[in-house]
């Protein structure tokens, strides 16, 4: 029991330790004052209608969400064959490669970013929104074949041989048998890589331009000129919405689907 | 010509040394043949050649007398259970039976017909909506069973497809298995390491060791005549002694005492082997031929009986028996191979 009760308290401080910043955010919001402030004097509303007026704010996130979705997208059809391949096949040099797809996630994103910036704007003059596109997919690829290459690694590749032995061809078995039993997976790294693509910020910093702006770069563009509470209450919009989102996939695949 | 025919059939994995060299296997419309042997000897690599999975580097696979080598998997309508059983853990018991005869779009009042029909012959009434998750070990392995012969596959192939159940249920289901068989009067290819399950359902045994097959024939025959030393050692057979022909029946050891023995062969020399099961012990004073003594190494208690390893003028010699008068280690023992059990290689 005495144990239990330590480790209840440290539960609880860790808990605090996450929690209290997000309850701080959340209080802010609603200060009348015009810059940022704890605790609050007076009580308002006018952040929010603020920053659901925002053109810049409003279109950024709108950006942002179709960049996320785009770019995961476009990962989740590269990199489900890629982790198939590696997960079926003995492919020389398989240690390598699945080191490469990591490297991302290893090297420092301003890295990344000023890297792109130089090869793709500077040089090659793509268009701001494709390099940007082309950014995001580099990001979130590495977390879509490590998450859908390990649920992979859990599946008896003989059930794949039982439906081929019964008559069907191999690419039909491909999306009847594998791909049902790992939407587990992909789920999660769809999820990952939004949020991945969705937050970034060093890449993105590099990538944009006139007219192209993700939210978390115009949220520091923001926060650069002026400190006043429409930052707070545009991030509890966004809090409400991830805790809308994530009822919704409790209700349907529940959040254990998740973490598998 | 054979029902199903592999000929000179090798493959390799790595271009450099074969899994398999040159093996060849006839099978007889409606038997059940094992391919049997330790792990690495080959049986499971025949089984994929035969299953589409492996295509050989040379060789023919011939099946009632039309050329499959290079048909691929999903156009040679065989019914396989894999090891794993390989079950669709995301489709119902109906589903999982009833999907080799959707693959091949037949109406749906068929299929429903024909999985009912095998759901009854394989004993899973009433599970039909259950998923594999809720199933148990047993249970699993007649799904598995039942979506192989639903399709009515000119070849059944198991790939040691009792080894997860446990010791009860496995011989359950190997009388199920060869009831079904037999009732069907499918041509099964089975694939185990656990020479009792195989000799109690197979019409025929192939021994395989390092890619090829060592002795093909009945299970009483390999039981009690192997033709190599490898089949003998991997049947049972413990002791091995080096004998050289004289004269007839006669054969003597190296230490120059005289073994005769019912089945001889016409080499000169060999080996006599027998097991420890059909030695009998003498009394010391008996000077017969086929017998020698020895000191007593080991004891050890195996529950219906006592085995003793003894050190003797020819070897180690192990012996079960000697209930009636317990030997101590270092004792002297005198046994007697008779010879109507002695097997040359």
């Amino acid at each position: 029991m005495r144990k239990n009760k330590v480790l209840g308290i440290y539960t609880f401080i860790v808990f605090a330790f996450l929690m209290i910043p997000l309850l701080i955010i959340v209080v802010t919001a609603f200060g009348e004052a015009d810059i940022v402030q704890f605790p609050i004097k007076g009580f308002t509303l006018k952040w929010f209608s603020k920053a659901i007026n925002s053109q810049s704010f409003v279109s950024s996130c709108l950006f942002s969400f179709k960049l996320a979705i785009g770019a995961t997208l476009v990962a989740l059809l590269v990199g489900v064959p890629a982790a198939y391949a590696l997960a079926r096949f003995t492919v020389w040099g398989k240690g390598l490669i699945k080191g490469f797809f990591l490297s991302p996630t290893i090297v420092p994103g301003t890295v990344l970013g000023f890297a792109l910036f130089q090869v793709m704007i500077v040089k090659m003059h793509i268009p701001t929104a494709v390099g940007l596109f082309c950014g995001h997919f580099l990001i979130v690829l590495p977390y879509v074949i490590r998450i859908v290459g390990s649920s992979l690694e859990e599946f008896d590749f003989s059930m794949e041989e039982a439906a081929w032995t019964l008559g069907m061809g191999k690419i039909k078995t491909f999306f009847t048998i594998v791909l049902p039993n790992i939407t587990s997976g992909i789920s999660a790294a769809f999820l990952l890589a939004f949020i991945n693509s969705f937050n970034n910020v060093p890449v993105s910093m590099f990538m944009t331009g006139p007219g192209v702006n993700t939210m978390p770069t115009t949220l520091m563009g923001y926060l650069e000129s002026g400190f006043d509470p429409t930052v707070p209450a545009f991030s509890v919009l966004l809090m409400i919405a991830t805790i809308g989102i994530m009822f919704v996939v409790e209700k349907t695949l529940g959040i254990a689907a998740l973490s598998q | 010509m054979a029902f199903l025919n592999l000929s000179d059939i090798c493959v390799s994995y790595d271009k450099k040394h074969n899994v398999l060299e040159g093996l060849n296997l006839e099978i007889n419309e409606g038997e059940l043949v094992s391919l049997l042997g330790p792990s690495g000897c080959g049986k499971t690599t025949t089984l994929r050649v035969v299953a589409g999975f492996i295509e050989p580097v040379s060789g023919k696979f011939m099946l009632d007398g039309e050329d499959l080598t290079k048909v691929p998997v999903h156009k040679r309508n065989f019914g396989l259970v894999f090891q794993s059983y390989a079950l669709f853990p995301h489709l119902t018991v109906f589903d999982n039976v009833a999907f080799g005869l959707k693959v091949k779009k037949m109406n749906k009042a068929e299929i429903e017909k024909r999985v009912m029909e095998i759901i009854e012959v394989c004993d899973l009434k009433g599970l039909e909506k259950r998923f594999p998750a809720n199933l148990s070990g047993g249970q699993r392995q007649r799904v598995a069973l039942a979506r192989a012969l639903v399709v009515e596959p000119k070849l059944l192939l198991l790939d040691e497809p009792l080894s997860n159940l446990d010791a009860k249920l496995r011989i359950n289901m190997r009388v199920e298995i060869k009831r079904l068989q037999s009732k069907l009067g499918i041509t099964t290819l089975f694939v185990t390491h656990d020479q009792e399950e195989c000799f109690s359902i197979s019409d025929k045994v192939a021994v395989m060791n390092g890619g090829v097959i060592e002795q093909y024939d009945t299970p009483e025959n390999i039981y009690s005549a192997p033709k190599t030393e490898f089949v003998a050692r991997f049947i049972g057979f413990e002791n091995f002694i080096d004998l050289s022909k004289k004269e007839g029946s006669a054969y003597s050891a190296k230490d120059g005492s005289i073994f005769i023995v019912d089945n001889g062969q016409d080499k000169d020399v060999c080996k006599g082997t027998i097991r420890p099961d059909n030695i009998t012990i003498v009394p010391l004073s008996d000077n017969s031929e086929n017998t020698v003594s020895g000191t007593v190494l080991v004891r050890t208690f195996l529950g219906k009986t006592y085995q003793y390893e003894l050190e003797t003028a020819l070897g180690k010699i192990v012996v079960n028996g000697g209930n009636d008068e317990l030997f101590e280690t270092g004792q002297t023992m005198r046994v007697k191979l008779p010879a109507n059990k002695i097997v040359l290689v």
